[in-house]
């Protein structure tokens, strides 16, 4: 193979693996101050995506078709809708089952999803098909060979990485952060400690949830097709690439956010067999991860509470 | 003493009654005014106190009245007898409530987490289709290859879902019955996206794919396959209440509820999870095989995640761990969508929610598990 085309391919394997982290650390987030897994998020990000697509088509009928404000929209009302919409699930239906038995937040988190996508797939004008996510960054190309730089591609790239370096500091950096870890490390303590826990626990999701539709936006932007299941596979994905980091751990989720893309791209190019079954793979390795570190690479603290 | 049978034996016969009344009804206006009565008469009966009686013939008199509803099936097919669409209902209700009766003992009994009852359904479905295409396996041993074949794959899962738990093993499943309609789309040998087609089920030179008559009565075909199901139905339910209520069941029990503590009574827990997955794919296996070949017609669409949620949404509706209950619920969610056209675009999303409704405000589902009776006569305070 040359060094062009491995080129291609690890271009394309940071830049999914930029997506699954950015998925990946909403879940580790909201496992970290509640300790629950919310199957929801991937569905989440669709809704997102779409409240985007939305926006860009709000805008065009309105005549506004500089695409640089288009895309500042897009990305504003995607991730702002979504952070209402994340604290809302978390305050009406997570909060008040957090005593409740794991399987019960689960299934419910998970029929949550259901609805969500549903209701994109029925609601949606034309829901049930794929849409055309429109390119609004400009696409100039650098060629190197059989290496084909996109502009677009690099844009995205940067912002994602500034997305997660942002959600770094806020969670080290600030008094917010802080916050957070202390709700994350001891739920009792950090309340006598005069931590309003409610709210730490509505901002958390809100930030997870908007940081999941900023990945979906990107997604749009960069395959330019999204459709109502997309969320799904991402959901799997980004919480499979948490899980393989660790849970809890927002480095966990960002190693396993760029480990898993690394997969999939070695196995789309490794793979005798076509790309055809890169899907297949991707989830069997996601079983055989399990099977083999099933509470992750960066194994959790505490495991279980008796 | 034993309880009276006669409440058991009406409530029994109304259920019946609703259910022809049910499929009697032609437009949207009758289908809704026989649920609203259905619903209203369960409403009176409770708060009047009457359920209580039939609760407890249906507890105390167990076997006569599981003959009561056999029977009250019978008059159901036996009334429809030569319209093909009642009894294809009736024979996807009870292959569903085949399939549930497999989740209620991995979900009710060993409390593991399968969201991927539609790949295990799925692969009984394509066994049954390619060896009827390819071999001349006798169609009732196809039925039981099909459910080895799905216990084959299961195993493949085992290890990851003994090793986690939780959270940890539904990724597992998801990520099984993802893989599985993947795989099945990509792969042309198995027909691709546009699936296969299956010849008609034969036993002993008796095909079932054509009607025929009873004493000058004319029987639609699915009729054969409907009498099959009821078959496989009668003896996976006489299996799973005797599992449960044998120390297998009360081991599984133990490992649901507390895995630490079940181990440190020398309760096997890995053995006992093995089996019950084992046995629950197995049982979907054969409600696929049979599925396959009464609608002479697959594509992987059949077997999405969204069809694993709904037998999920199935034993849930009906009441972990209560047979009865998922009876019930495959009925409702099977044939409520197929009745009123209006919402069976919306049925993913109408029994997501109505599954979210019933884990917040009555978590036990429609009809919760009885707690166990130890000794004979003894009654739960």
């Amino acid at each position: 193979m040359d060094a062009g085309l491995l080129a291609q391919f690890v271009a394309n394997g940071l830049m999914l693996g930029m997506m699954y982290a950015l998925v990946a650390v909403g879940f580790t987030l909201f496992f970290g101050v509640l300790d629950i897994i919310k199957f929801s998020h991937g569905d989440v990000l669709t809704v997102g995506t779409f409240a985007g697509f939305s926006t860009y088509l709000g805008l065009q009928a309105l005549g506004a078709a500089n695409p640089w404000v288009q895309v500042a929209a897009v990305l504003l009302v995607a991730t702002g809708s979504m952070a209402i919409l994340g604290a809302l699930i978390a305050k009406y239906l997570v909060m008040p089952l957090k005593s409740a038995p794991p399987l019960n937040i689960l299934l419910v988190t998970l029929m949550l999803g259901t609805v969500l996508r549903e209701c994109v797939r029925l609601f949606f004008p034309d829901g049930a098909n794929p849409k055309r996510f429109p390119r609004l960054l400009p696409d100039d190309a650098v060629a190197l060979g059989n290496f084909n730089l996109r502009l677009d591609s690099v844009l995205l790239f940067l912002a994602g990485l500034a997305v997660i370096v942002a959600i770094h500091v806020l969670i080290n950096r600030t008094k917010l952060g802080l916050a957070i870890r202390a709700v994350a490390q001891d739920e009792e303590t950090a309340k006598t400690m005069g931590i309003n826990f409610t709210a730490i626990v509505l901002v958390t999701f809100a930030v997870g949830s908007a940081a999941a539709a900023f990945a979906g936006v990107m997604n749009g932007l960069y395959y330019s097709e999204i459709n109502f299941g997309m969320g799904l596979l991402l959901g799997v994905i980004g919480f499979s690439a948490a899980i393989v980091g660790g849970l809890g751990n927002i480095y966990g989720a960002i190693l396993g956010g760029f480990l898993f893309a690394a997969l999939q791209t070695v196995g789309a190019v490794a793979l005798p067999f076509a790309s055809a079954y890169k899907d297949v793979f991707a989830f069997a390795v996601v079983i055989a991860i399990m099977a083999w570190r099933p509470t992750g690479l960066i194994a959790e603290k505490t495991s279980e509470r008796v | 003493m034993s309880a009276p049978l006669w409440p058991g034996a009406i409530a029994a016969g109304l259920v019946t009654a609703l259910g022809i009344a049910f499929m009697w009804a032609e437009n949207e206006w009758e289908v809704v005014a026989v649920l609203v009565a259905a619903a209203v008469g369960a409403v009176v009966a409770r708060r009047t106190g009457w359920l209580e009686p039939a609760a407890r013939a249906f507890r105390e008199r167990e076997s006569a009245m599981n003959r009561l509803a056999i029977l009250g099936l019978f008059v159901f097919v036996a009334f429809f007898h030569d319209d093909h669409f009642p009894l294809l209902m009736a024979g996807t209700v009870l292959i569903y409530f085949l399939v549930c009766l497999g989740l209620t003992i991995q979900f009710g009994y060993a409390g593991m987490v399968n969201f991927a009852a539609a790949a295990f359904l799925g692969v009984g479905c394509y066994t049954a289709a390619v060896l009827t295409a390819h071999t001349a396996i006798p169609h009732l041993l196809v039925l039981a290859i099909g459910g080895a074949v799905a216990a084959l794959v299961g195993s493949i899962l085992i290890l990851p879902v003994l090793r986690t738990r939780g959270h940890y093993s539904a990724v597992v499943t998801i990520a099984f019955v993802l893989l599985f309609k993947t795989f099945l789309e990509v792969n042309d040998t198995l027909g691709g996206p546009q699936g296969l087609k299956l010849p008609s089920m034969q036993v002993l030179g008796w095909t079932f794919n054509e009607n025929f008559s009873v004493a000058g009565v004319e029987v639609s075909f699915y009729m054969s396959y409907v009498l099959v199901a009821l078959a496989l139905v009668i003896a996976a339910f006489a299996l799973t209440r005797r599992l449960e209520r044998s120390w297998i069941g009360l081991s599984l029990d133990a490992v649901r509820l507390d895995e630490t503590a079940a181990a440190c009574f020398g309760v096997h827990i890995a053995r006992w999870k093995i089996v019950a997955f084992t046995l629950g794919n197995f049982m979907a296996g054969v409600a696929g095989a049979l599925y396959a070949l009464m609608l002479g017609f697959i594509a992987p669409t059949n077997f999405t995640f969204g069809d694993s949620l709904i037998m999920v949404s199935i034993i849930l509706l009906g009441g972990i761990g209560n047979p009865w209950g998922a009876a019930l619920a495959a009925a409702i969610v099977v044939v409520l969508p197929e009745k009123l056209q209006l919402i069976q675009e919306y049925r993913f999303l109408l029994f997501a929610a109505l599954v979210i409704l019933v884990l917040l405000y009555r978590p036990g589902g429609l009809l919760p598990r009885q707690l166990r009776v130890y000794l004979p006569g003894w009654k739960p305070r």
